[in-house]
């Protein structure tokens, strides 16, 4: 049975078609990461596997069953990330809301709900950290709260939309690396989006690249090749490889770099190495 | 304790009872003690949604409920829950629709506020009720008002307590409670409808135009003061119940407007609560 398995899917997001016929598996316990260029459906992808975004054609499952919203098998970390300004709580009661958050009545914890807290906090090494108000914490402490978060009550797949964005270079292998870890100790399926596959690379099984209403599944070294990511950018791709990193094309323009940029503007301090 | 403090102490605790003699003094404690314990968790929710100007825009709407409730007859409490109920549900459902719409929004509650004036304006015998409207009579809160009051602010907070779990979630992570199957449109909605609820009993005590100051201020200030969710809670409450208690026995022994006491220990919570922040 397949982690996640995308069959004939087709999703349209506004005018645009984000995917067309589809069709994908993931095994149990692999790594993938997800790329393609802005509004290629990385995160439409992820949303139509929780449920979220309705499909014009095709099945997707999930372990075994049909993709539902409030799947408890699935964690999740949304890329929009955007807190309240000024919110003075402590990491600790922000990661605790989503624990069975949308049950109705008062936000309590008895003491095996405090427990799975503590282990997934323990997990990505953010116990101490927890305990701080979070606009005293930097942009990396926050996405690892946010990814022990997603780690609540043993998910069996893990979907992690943009979790090295807005972070340096050093911030971003850290992330990378902890991800690794968590999927070799919990042995969950794990799809983690970028705009670039250099931070990823050592770190994932495979790709899965998207665009022009495609999806390609395979090791990098059979995805990320011209011919390919041609056919998914929809224009000449050259793919140049220098000291073990990788970088894409098109004409003079680093596309995966470039498109990073525009999207994100003046809002985020990037600094590619 | 030095004698100095035992004078003083003894002296205020004389003058409280010498307060509570009288029974719309009573009533007035009671009364806005309700309202304060409810406007400082509704407020607290409020501000944790990034919301207050939906509490702002139904104070505004309100006040046509009232001025409208008192031209038919009826009393300006009913117009006033009636009308922010409605609205707070509108509002629910419009949703996102109403995001950056802040033109047309400008003009509704302008509108509001007119069609409030022109309904005044036809019921002439009775000068002194804009006033109250807009600014708050704590002192004129009757028996029957008080039980309202109490009957819809327990209701509320009820309401409240029940939605709280995931309001939370929603509130604080939008996308992955909408994930996890919380029911997000639902819950804004119901939540507006509570607030409109706490702002309909605000503009009993303080007046449509001051709602802000008791839905607001505590809660702002308790969310700089307190880091964890249930003492920010207790906290908002505890601080909007004492600026209104203080505030009516300022007035009661200054002679000046209750709602004028209470918007200035407000702003000076407030004023305290970003001072330490920043310290």
């Amino acid at each position: 049975m397949s982690a996640l398995e995308f069959h004939d899917v087709s999703i349209r997001f506004g005018a645009r078609q984000i995917l067309r016929n589809a069709s994908f598996a993931i095994a149990p316990g692999e790594f993938v990461g997800v790329l393609g260029a802005n509004g290629a459906g990385k995160t439409s992808l992820m949303r139509a596997s929780l449920g979220l975004t309705p499909l014009i054609g095709g099945a997707i499952s999930v372990l075994g069953a049909p993709a539902t919203r409030g799947n408890a098998a699935i964690g999740y970390m949304p890329q929009n990330r955007a807190m309240p300004a000024g919110l003075r709580l402590t990491g600790y009661d922000f990661v605790a809301s989503s624990l069975d958050g949308a049950r109705w009545g008062l936000p309590r914890l008895d003491a095996a709900q405090a427990g799975q807290i503590d282990r997934a906090l323990d997990l990505v090494g953010a116990r101490d950290l927890a305990r701080r108000p979070l606009n005293e914490i930097s942009g990396g402490e926050r996405q690892r709260l946010l990814l022990s978060q997603a780690l609540i009550g043993s998910p069996r797949l893990l979907l992690l939309d943009e979790p090295l964005i807005s972070l340096d270079p050093a911030h971003q292998q850290k992330i990378v690396e902890l991800v690794k870890n968590l999927s070799v100790e919990l042995g969950a399926a794990i799809l983690f989006s970028a705009h670039e596959i250099n931070p990823l690379l050592g770190a994932i099984d495979r790709v899965l690249y998207l665009g022009a209403g495609n999806a390609v599944l395979g090791a990098v070294d059979e995805v990320i090749v011209a011919p390919v990511l041609s056919k998914l950018y929809g224009a000449p791709i050259d793919v140049v490889r220098v000291a073990g990193r990788i970088f894409v094309m098109s004409g003079a323009v680093d596309v995966e770099r470039d498109a990073h940029r525009h999207e994100h503007g003046d809002h985020h301090d990037h600094s590619h190495a | 304790m030095s004698s100095a403090t035992r004078i003083a102490t003894s002296m205020a605790i004389t003058m409280i009872i010498l307060m509570l003699d009288y029974d719309f003094m009573r009533t007035a404690f009671a009364a806005s003690g309700i309202v304060a314990a409810l406007a400082g968790v509704v407020g607290f929710f409020l501000v944790l949604r990034g919301q207050t100007f939906a509490g702002h825009a139904l104070s505004h709407v309100g006040f046509t409920g009232a001025t409208g409730a008192v031209l038919i007859g009826l009393s300006p409490l009913a117009g006033l829950v009636g009308f922010t109920l409605l609205a707070g549900l509108a509002m629910g459902l419009l949703g996102e629709k109403l995001n950056q719409r802040d033109v047309a929004i400008g003009m509704m509650l302008s509108l509001a506020l007119g069609l409030g004036l022109l309904f005044l304006h036809f019921y002439t015998s009775y000068a002194s009720q804009a006033a109250a409207l807009l600014f708050g009579n704590v002192f004129g809160v009757d028996a029957s008002a008080l039980a309202w009051l109490a009957l819809l602010g327990f209701g509320a907070l009820g309401a409240l307590a029940f939605i709280s779990r995931p309001l939370i979630f929603v509130s604080l992570q939008p996308e992955l409670a909408e994930a996890k199957g919380a029911p997000t449109r639902l819950l804004g909605t119901l939540f507006l409808m509570i607030v409109a609820i706490a702002v309909a009993e605000c503009a009993q005590i303080v007046g449509v135009l001051l709602v802000f100051t008791l839905m607001v201020g505590p809660a702002a200030a308790a969310q700089r003061f307190s880091r964890r969710l249930y003492a920010g809670i207790a906290l908002a409450a505890a601080l909007a119940l004492a600026e209104a208690w203080g505030g009516i026995s300022l007035a009661y022994y200054s002679d000046w407007p209750a709602s004028f006491w209470i918007t200035a220990l407000s702003a000076a919570v407030y004023g305290a609560a970003l001072a330490s922040s920043k310290a």
